[in-house]
């Protein structure tokens, strides 16, 4: 029984069949667990009614020049402002050199464009500014029409944002983030 | 049976945790070197394929506990919830939903073994009397898990059911005000019924495991009811059992995802996808299948006997058909555990099983007429079968001869009594024989 027994080795001689089961069976299990395993993981992820509201559309026609109204998207405030030309020309005024941080943080531009106010604005005309209302530095929800820049104040820790959103003193690090966006119509924004 | 640990932690970190915490020990000596009787046949199998149904279930239903909402108002909404949005909800809500199914299918199976092979006689009848318990919690998390979606069926079948509390005298109304919370089953209900039926899977692993130690202590009895003897009469748990196992829970687990995949209401009720109303009741009321057996003896006793009312004398005799099972170690007085060696008793166990699967039947039809009839006698016959003809037939029965020991009935061939994988002596020729490194 030598050939019975040379067969048996683990490490010399040819695989035998046994070898060729054990890797064959090994391999269906490891697949057919990762089949199996996969749902139970996927289901923590947004379910299909979450993932229908990341992307809204709301009516900014009743929004005056000078007004501001804030709605929710994927659970956070967005700040909607209409700007009047003197806080556009503030907002314009500003030098790059000033900005604690210069990038645009703009969804719908590359990232390393910089801050100068066209490119935070939401429109051509830059008279519409659409926000992600959350304080970048620990997720506060900023004040409107307070703080020493004309813009927000965030009361957590004294951030002060300007009237394009941009961080100007205190320890925010990042100007507040523009979302992805879309105006459908001229009084129709779609946002995310 | 408690035997001798052979196992050697095969480094140095191993030995360091066998001299502090054996776990590895505990699992090489109750799954791997366990010696196992070596004729065990597919029946053998359940035991198994229920430790992976009770897995699968606690595994499915925390994570629908992530989704679901158990409030009256938001339950049945949150399951369609599931079914929709969820990603692969629907999934995790048949495998749920049909694995109940199949945890009772494979349960039943497993108590038949035993009931066939006499795995319930001495020194086993602790480990019966604990599978009765696991038996009766499983049942009991099964009907407060059924509320939880809320629909027609949940609520009324909840309804019929605590409403047979208010049966029991003297205590009854205030023992059924207790368990729903209320005036009548709402949320109050809902919420209980939810946290119980998310602790009452942990209590049934918590007697898994002292079922299991107490299978371990004398060892698996087998198909001729002749106890080991010597290392001759066993074989490792690992390969043989283990490898066996998996084959069978694979056959388990496709007759599973057929349902899962191409049947998945075939078992329920249609109306459970209606939203619960308590103000219109549903033509049929029936519990899931499952239930039904004891759904029929429940309404079979439609008469009073003396100061026990019809509705007590249901009650009574629901849970006592169940009760019964715990003294049937001392019922059946047969010394020959195994039927295959109990000609006699091997008919009456067929009828029995013919019995159940009636009235399981039998509880699905509506409570009237030739079907109540027919409810009483089976009822009257379970009984009988129980407290008359078990210990008559261990008096009266002669048993055919039964072997001497369990290697003597493999290598003679075993009878052709029931399906076993009787080798002839002397082993074929070809990869399998090759002697097994681990004996």
């Amino acid at each position: 029984m030598t050939d019975a027994i040379a067969e048996q080795s683990a490490d010399g001689g040819e695989p035998t069949r046994r070898d060729f089961l054990y890797v064959a069976t090994g391999a269906f299990a490891a697949v057919g667990g990762a089949f199996a395993v996969w749902p139970l993981i996927a289901q923590m992820n947004p379910d299909a009614s979450t993932r229908a509201l990341a992307s809204i559309e709301i009516d900014v026609g009743n929004v005056a020049v000078g007004q501001g109204v804030t709605v929710m998207w994927r659970g956070k405030p967005v700040f909607v402002r209409r700007r009047t030309t003197a806080e556009i020309e503030d907002a314009r005024a500003v030098s790059l050199a000033e900005l604690p941080d210069p990038l645009a943080r703009n969804a719908n531009l590359a990232a390393d464009t910089d801050a100068e106010d066209v490119n935070r604005a939401a429109s051509a005309n830059e008279e519409w500014l659409v926000l992600v209302g959350v304080c970048t530095h620990l997720g506060c929800v900023p004040l409107s029409n307070q703080g020493d820049f004309g813009g927000w104040f965030c009361p957590c820790h004294g951030s002060h944002y300007d009237i394009a959103g941009r961080i100007r003193r205190g320890p925010a690090p990042e100007n507040l983030p523009v979302p992805p966006l879309e105006f459908v119509s001229d009084t129709r924004i779609r946002i995310g | 049976m408690a035997h001798e640990s052979t196992y050697q932690p095969s480094n140095g970190f191993a030995r360091w945790m066998d001299a502090r915490l054996p776990i590895m020990r505990l699992a090489h000596d109750s799954v791997v070197d366990f010696p196992t009787p070596k004729n065990l046949n597919y029946w053998y199998t359940f035991g198994g394929i229920l430790t992976f149904c009770l897995a699968v279930q606690i595994i499915t239903g925390v994570i629908l506990a992530m989704h679901y909402v158990a409030n009256v108002d938001l339950a049945f909404a949150s399951v369609e919830k599931i079914m929709r949005d969820v990603n692969y909800g629907w999934l995790l809500r048949y495998v749920h939903a049909n694995g109940a199914s199949m945890f009772f299918l494979a349960v039943y199976l497993h108590i038949f073994r035993g009931l066939y092979y006499g795995s319930y006689k001495a020194p086993r009848e602790v480990l019966w009397i604990l599978g009765v318990v696991i038996y009766l919690l499983m049942m009991a998390t099964a009907f407060l898990g059924y509320l939880l979606p809320w629909g027609q069926m949940s609520l009324w079948g909840a309804n019929v059911i605590t409403s047979l509390f208010g049966a029991i005298p003297l205590i009854g109304e205030a023992l059924q005000t207790w368990i729903v919370g209320g005036f009548a089953i709402d949320n109050a209900t809902l919420n209980r019924f939810y946290s119980l039926h998310y602790l009452f899977p942990f209590m049934i692993a918590g007697v898994v495991l002292l079922h299991i130690w107490a299978l371990h202590v004398p060892g698996n009895n087998n198909p001729t009811g002749v106890e080991v003897q010597d290392k001759q009469d066993t074989v490792p748990f690992h390969p043989y059992y283990t490898m066996k196992d998996a084959f069978a829970l694979t056959v388990f687990a496709i007759l599973f995802a057929y349902f899962v995949f191409f049947d998945p209401n075939v078992l329920g009720h249609a109306v459970n996808y209606v939203e619960a109303n308590p103000l219109v009741t549903p033509e049929h009321i029936v519990p899931e299948w499952y239930l039904l057996p004891f759904y029929a003896i429940l309404r079979a006793i439609t008469f009073d006997i003396g100061p026990i009312s019809a509705k007590l004398g249901g009650v009574i005799a629901m849970f006592g058909s169940i009760a019964i099972l715990f003294f049937l170690p001392w019922l059946d007085t047969s010394k020959v555990k195994s039927a295959r060696y109990r000609p006699l008793y091997k008919q009456f166990f067929w009828i029995f099983v013919v019995v159940c699967l009636i009235l399981g039947w039998l509880g699905a039809q509506p409570a009237e007429g030739g079907y109540v009839v027919a409810a009483q006698i089976l009822t009257a016959y379970y009984f009988a079968h129980f407290l008359i003809i078990l210990p008559v037939l261990g008096l009266v029965e002669t048993p055919s001869a039964v072997p001497v020991s369990i290697s003597d009935a493999v290598l003679s061939g075993a009878p052709a009594a029931d399906a076993g994988p009787a080798s002839g002596a002397g082993a074929p020729a070809g990869a399998t024989a090759a002697p097994d490194r681990n004996a």
